[in-house]
């Protein structure tokens, strides 16, 4: 116990409420979540595999310029969401859109990143969410600073930070932890371990018992959760936003999840990993608990399943017919937003391309 | 000194620690908890930013331009290292947190990347922050956040997210500093799209061009000449001044000098030492460096036919070769002259005894002036 009398250092073994057979593990600090919020987060978890899913398919037709998938990681990714109120925000990575998709957006929208037409295709004041940041750990000092001019304001404001356990190596992620417990500012920081950063283990990230064992050196709790136990990462996750809406300072939860495919479409896995260890890694697969957990219960029947099913199946559609239509660009986007007032210099340059382009036109 | 006193309740010095109400700043994001802010308080008993005309040293200058941001809008806040009780190893920053209180003026834990990472954040979160880099070379550790994200944000998000915020860096050499404290860092950050670079030569555009750059939507990386902090001159706070335009300070019609910083000294030395020729020389002082005023620099260089530029930064691939590159291109049929330079060496910037041989000086400036294809 630290001298407030919050326990600061983690469990030794992940916190989980459901376990790998659907079982119900009742614990003693995290309340199980209700029926209702079981339901919901399955419903969730059902979309965010579709999406993962249909990604995958459209990175292989050409349709997206890349996939970092979140296949495997579903609960975390939406948990991540749903323990969020209205007025928190959540600054997401590459890897969290289904988490981005979870909070409102629109998954063609969400995609707009990664198809490569803009950097980012929502504005993050609709929704809460930041853009998908693409440099290791810098949104989280960007959380930490958005979380402080809320707590300026008195406003009650939670922020959730995601990032992967590479990210947790490098400089801002030490910074972001330091000026979060310093300021006691109302941050988690949400940590999915997937075991690897691109092709390197764990192992070569740290020497710490645990991820989550790092909080203690900036005066913060920290919490290890079972990644694939969406049950567990919620109650785990609302604790943490709860926390940081009592006006008690950050959190630090470490989920022990896995990446089930590659990197990206551009890495092979097959150098790195054993497909004994990623077929492990698969019977503890985040959805199939959380259905044999309401099938026993009785909340969740075929008809339910298939309702699910086929509002997976409409977002997925929806995605496909908005990836695949040709996306109509304007070149003078290019020079738009670079400043609040395009400057001479800028007006300049447009004037060069456009006579390129019309010129090009001519000859067409 | 005289003081012109435009608010009701009497001298800027006495304005009160509190924000300022929301009447003026038009700001969405008034802090809800403050007493200053209640709207039905009467908008002209609030505090106001005083005008004063006043002698003052530039860091005087710069110190008077965060106090009266701080006054006028209650979104700005100041953090940075050192920046509270000591105000700073300038002093750049002194009494602002006594005054203003530790909310409004704050030390953060000593990391840069840490320091402007969160910065970026709150200026996404309806705040100004400005925040102080304490020397040029220990900026470096935020570079990442300043050129991915300070600089992008706007563009990435088709300006849905804006970045009004100040990253203030003391920069330049001619104070004797052992190394790593007097680098000129200026051309990272003009190389950068997205970011507005900024130097002031007076305490006068110190001021004018510090207001101008925490009331700019944009981000501003606002480099302070340090050699320059304690030299004087007459600062009216009411004279604004527009962030993009670069401005003639010397009249002359034989040769332009294109200089910024803590190089206009030296570019009005090298003038005065020549009027004594009869030698009629022009000074611009370019003051933003990005986005660059070509019309200023051209009008001015087209009127003499020759230019110098000069700078203390490493010539190669530098601001300065850039502006040489700009008035090649775009004054070819005016110039009698090939453009020059004359910029710091291509070495790390000298130790505090090698310092005067580094340092382009007025003797250096002559030189290249006398190099210009004179007729006479």
């Amino acid at each position: 116990m630290s001298p407030s009398g919050t326990r600061l250092l983690p469990r030794d073994v992940p916190v989980q409420l459901l376990d790998e057979h659907g079982s119900l593990t009742k614990d003693a600090d995290y309340p199980t979540p209700s029926m209702e919020r079981m339901q919901q987060a399955y419903a969730s978890l059902i979309n965010g595999r579709r999406i993962n899913d249909q990604c995958n398919a459209l990175v292989r037709q050409g349709r997206l310029a890349v996939y970092p998938s979140s296949n495997g990681q579903e609960a975390c990714q939406v948990a991540a969401a749903l323990a969020l109120s209205d007025g928190d925000w959540l600054f997401p990575t590459y890897r969290d859109s289904v988490s981005v998709i979870t909070r409102g957006v629109a998954p063609e929208d969400a995609m707009v990143l990664l198809r490569g037409d803009w950097h980012s295709g929502y504005d993050p004041h609709e929704f809460g969410v930041a853009p998908q940041a693409t440099p290791l750990a810098t949104q989280l000092l960007h959380a930490v600073g958005f979380a402080q001019a809320a707590a300026y304001r008195n406003e009650p404001t939670v922020v959730l930070a995601m990032c992967g356990d590479g990210a947790t190596s490098e400089g801002d992620f030490h910074e972001a932890m330091n000026f979060a417990a310093v300021f006691k500012l109302p941050v988690v920081f949400f940590v999915q371990n997937n075991e690897f950063a691109i092709s390197v283990p764990l192992a070569r990230q740290t020497a710490a018992p645990s991820l989550a064992h790092k909080a203690i050196g900036y005066g913060m709790p920290g919490q290890r959760v079972d990644g694939n136990d969406v049950a567990a990462l919620l109650s785990v996750l609302e604790e943490a936003v709860d926390r940081g809406r009592r006006g008690e300072g950050p959190t630090l939860v470490e989920a022990h999840t896995y990446r089930m495919l590659a990197h990206t479409n551009a890495d092979d896995d097959t150098r790195y990993r054993e497909r004994e260890e990623v077929q492990a890694w698969a019977d503890r697969d985040p959805l199939t608990r959380v259905r044999s957990y309401l099938r026993a219960e009785g909340l969740l029947d075929d008809k339910a399943e298939e309702a699910m099913a086929e509002t997976a199946e409409g977002i997925a559609a929806e995605l496909r017919a908005a990836m695949n239509a040709d996306p109509v660009l304007n070149p003078e986007e290019l020079f738009a937003h670079v400043y609040a007032e395009r400057p001479a210099t800028l007006d300049a340059q447009w004037a060069l391309l456009q006579d390129e382009i019309e010129r090009t036109e001519a000859r067409a | 000194m005289s003081t012109v006193t435009m608010n009701r309740r009497g001298a800027g010095t006495q304005a009160a620690p509190s924000v300022a109400a929301a009447a003026g700043s038009g700001s969405p994001t008034t802090p809800a908890a403050s007493p200053a802010s209640d709207p039905t308080a009467d908008a002209a008993l609030q505090p106001k930013v005083t005008h004063v005309v006043e002698t003052m040293t530039m860091a005087a200058a710069l110190n008077r331009a965060l106090s009266d941001a701080l006054t006028a809008d209650d979104r700005v806040l100041i953090f940075g290292e050192d920046v509270g009780a000591l105000g700073g190893v300038f002093r750049i920053t002194d009494g602002l947190n006594a005054r203003f209180g530790e909310k409004r003026c704050f030390d953060t834990p000593l990391a840069e990347s840490g320091i402007v990472g969160t910065a970026v954040g709150m200026a996404m979160n309806g705040l100004i922050p400005v925040v102080e880099m304490q020397f040029d070379a220990f900026a470096l550790p935020a570079f990442e956040q300043v050129v991915s994200h300070v600089a992008k944000l706007g563009n990435r998000t088709r300006g849905a997210v804006r970045m009004p915020m100040v990253i203030r860096i003391p920069f330049g050499g001619g104070i004797g500093g052992v190394e790593h404290h007097c680098d000129s860092s200026e051309t990272y950050y003009a190389h950068t799209p997205g970011l507005t670079v900024v130097t002031p030569s007076t305490p006068q555009d110190a001021y004018s061009l510090l207001r101008a750059a925490i009331e700019s939507p944009d981000p501003v990386v606002f480099m302070e000449p340090k050699k320059l902090y304690w030299s004087k001159g007459v600062v009216d706070t009411s004279i604004t001044a527009d962030l993009r335009r670069a401005s003639v300070i010397r009249e002359g019609s034989d040769v332009t000098l294109i200089s910024y910083g803590p190089s206009v000294s030296v570019a009005l030395e090298a003038a005065e030492a020549l009027a004594d020729e009869g030698r009629s020389v022009q000074v611009v002082d370019v003051r933003t460096l990005t986005p660059f005023d070509d019309q200023t620099v051209m009008d001015a260089v087209r009127s003499t036919g020759r230019a110098v530029v000069i700078a203390e930064a490493p010539g190669f691939v530098s601001v300065a070769s850039e502006i040489q590159a700009r008035v090649s291109e775009q004054c070819f049929e005016y110039l009698e002259a090939p453009v020059r330079r004359v910029t710091g060496f291509d070495t790390p910037f000298a130790s505090p005894k090698f310092e005067h041989w580094y340092l382009p000086d007025v003797d250096r400036v002559l030189d290249a002036i006398d190099s210009l294809h004179w007729e006479d």
